[in-house]
């Protein structure tokens, strides 16, 4: 038997990091795969979507009308003439921008919250998870509403009311996770050596509970964008002549009786985006969580 | 077992109390009373109305207030809508909801159910396969695309129920499918996972030893087990189902609470909004009570754990 050229390149065959396992184990996942490209290629295209857009997104045509789909516009056009393609790609950038921020958002204060919570433990921990609890009886779409109301459609204040209204199962999940964690010998080890808490927290703690976390962000960004899509539909969301999905569907829907493209199209990506985001988190749950894992 | 329902009786008391003070006070802070959208009205009409309702008193006053009102089971009277109290637009929109959502709660079980024990049975073949991707559409699907596309193809090019309407019971149809397909989705979900978990057990293979039907196994030995996810998930699902859905009361023209909610919200009818939030959390609360009494009565190990 011929022995490896040097000592590390041994160590490197026989102990393979849990990230790589995970993600071999993500690649053979072919309805994840499929999640993961869809996402990426949905990504692409809308921030390109400037250079991509056959058309300008508020660029009409009402001698034309609403037209339904042909090779000039490829998706049909809206009432105003406006082309349906060009308006589905800037439409996805909002989408897609409000996804990602209002997550990040829900990430932030749900990590926060949930690891002090777990790692103070005791009376602070009761107190802290309790207070999860009440804020779950509460319908905070409403307020949603009422904020949206009250300050008018900001995009800014729609990231951080929709992720203050998602952070609580993340901070349960946080929370569960950090508990475990806590136990094990190299946070005892860094106790020990008089770490502060919040370097512990941040440096020993948080990176080993990031598992449940990813699988959860991505479960939570189709539920983001459905709420968003949601205020739209009410009127809420982004401002004509802007577009979102949401506002698109609301659009179609009133005139799908004469023109059911334009309710068609928006509700298809919308659905096939959240299809592929779903299935992605499916997938990494799998990927990342050993006893499911095991289970397959 | 009394003992422990005592117990989370008593709980119910200090999240309803802190529900109903965080949106008091959250609505407070939105800019802009109830009467400033109405241009119509003056400056001194304006300034009585608010005297009229006792919103120039402290704020501390008029929590104290309603918290009083509120124990009396008064949930004041409508801003918006004159000579209503918020008890008579509840009671007026509630029982539409309910009726809705008990339908659509009946449909999301029957599917739900059935579409996870199907695919629990066979892990893994395109009869695991096929209803999953199924609830998992049915999780994609929005309700404000889902509800139109049923209204054209089954009402406008079908044309075998009414597009909108809350009439016959032909009307319910619609609705009720609308509503209940991303609940019958989750309950598929769970039902698959945790049947799956239950079906490798030791007291089924005994079971089946001893020659007991299949049909007895996967009702009364394995689905008792395995029902315990989907009753914890049913709690809060039930009270938002029963509370109304903005969006298909609007859809198809229903006259029901969700409307209501989103309405209050637009117009700023604070006395409106309280005693919508008010009514939902006590609905939360209660249901949460009897899941807790049907998942002691499911699994009785969870009697002693908690008590």
């Amino acid at each position: 038997m011929r022995e490896p050229k040097n000592p590390e390149d041994r160590g490197a065959a026989r102990v393979r990091s849990p990230w790589r396992e995970a993600w071999r184990r993500l690649v053979r996942n072919r309805a994840a795969m499929t999640g993961l490209t869809v996402v990426t290629v949905l990504a692409a295209v809308s921030i390109f979507a400037p250079w991509l857009a056959p058309y300008g997104y508020e660029t009409q045509d009402l001698e034309l009308g609403a037209s339904p789909p042909s090779g000039a516009h490829w998706l049909g056009t809206d009432v105003l003439g406006r082309d349906l393609l060009t308006r589905m790609l800037y439409g996805g950038r909002v989408s897609l921008l409000v996804g990602v921020c209002a997550t990040a958002v829900s990430l932030l204060i749900g990590i926060a919250y949930g690891a002090s919570s777990g790692y103070a433990g005791g009376r602070t921990d009761a107190f802290m998870m309790r207070s999860v609890d009440i804020l779950y009886a509460i319908p905070f779409t409403v307020f949603v509403i009422v904020l949206m109301v009250a300050f008018g459609q900001n995009l800014l204040l729609l990231f951080v009311a929709i992720g203050a209204v998602e952070w609580l199962t993340m901070a349960r999940i946080v929370r569960g996770q950090v508990l475990a964690v806590k136990q094990e010998l190299y946070v005892q080890a860094a106790v020990i050596q008089g770490l502060s808490h919040a370097r512990i927290l941040a440096v020993h703690i948080v990176p080993n509970v990031l598992g449940p976390v990813i699988v959860y962000t991505t479960l939570t960004i189709p539920r983001v964008m459905l709420l968003e899509a949601f205020l739209s539909f009410l009127g809420l969301g982004v401002q004509a002549p802007m577009s979102s999905w949401g506002l698109l569907i609301r659009d179609g829907a009133e005139v799908m009786e004469s023109f059911p493209w334009l309710m068609v199209f928006p509700g298809v990506v919308l659905a096939a985006t959240l299809f592929a985001l779903n299935f992605l988190g499916d997938g990494l749950r799998d990927a990342l969580d050993p006893r499911f894992a095991r289970s397959r | 077992m009394i003992r422990f329902l005592i117990h989370r009786l008593l709980q119910a008391v200090p999240v309803l109390l802190a529900a109903v003070t965080i949106a008091f006070f959250l609505v407070r802070l939105a800019p802009g009373g109830p009467f400033t959208q109405e241009r119509s009205y003056s400056a001194e009409s304006i300034q009585r109305l608010n005297e009229h309702y006792g919103l120039n008193d402290p704020v501390g006053v008029q929590y104290l207030r309603y918290i009083g009102n509120l124990l009396r089971g008064d949930l004041g009277p409508s801003f918006k809508y004159s000579n209503r109290t918020v008890n008579e637009i509840i009671a007026a929109t509630f029982p539409v909801s309910l009726e809705l959502g008990c339908l659509a709660l009946c449909f999301a079980l029957c599917i739900g159910l059935a579409a996870g024990i199907l695919a629990a049975l066979r892990p893994n073949t395109w009869q695991d396969y096929a209803p999953m991707a199924l609830a998992m559409t049915g999780i994609c699907i929005p309700s404000f695309v889902l509800g139109p596309l049923l209204v054209l193809l089954f009402a406008i090019q079908a044309g075998w129920v009414n597009a909108a309407g809350w009439d016959t019971p032909a009307d319910r149809l619609l609705p009720a499918i609308t509503l209940g397909s991303a609940y019958a989705a989750y309950i598929a979900r769970l039902t698959r996972g945790s049947m799956l978990e239950v079906l490798p057990a030791d007291y089924i293979r005994t079971a089946r030893a001893t020659g007991v039907p299949e049909g007895r196994i996967i009702t009364c030995y394995a689905l008792k087990n395995a029902l315990i996810p989907v009753v914890s998930f049913l709690g809060p699902a039930t009270a938002g189902i029963i509370t109304g859905s903005f969006v298909v009361e609007t859809i198809f023209h229903i006259p029901g609470m969700g409307k209501m909610f989103v309405q209050a919200a637009f117009n700023r009818d604070y006395s409106l909004i309280l005693g919508l939030v008010a009514f939902y959390s006590l609905l939360i609360v209660v249901f949460n009570f009897v899941v807790d009494i049907a998942l002691a009565w499911l699994d009785p190990r969870l009697r002693k754990a908690t008590s």
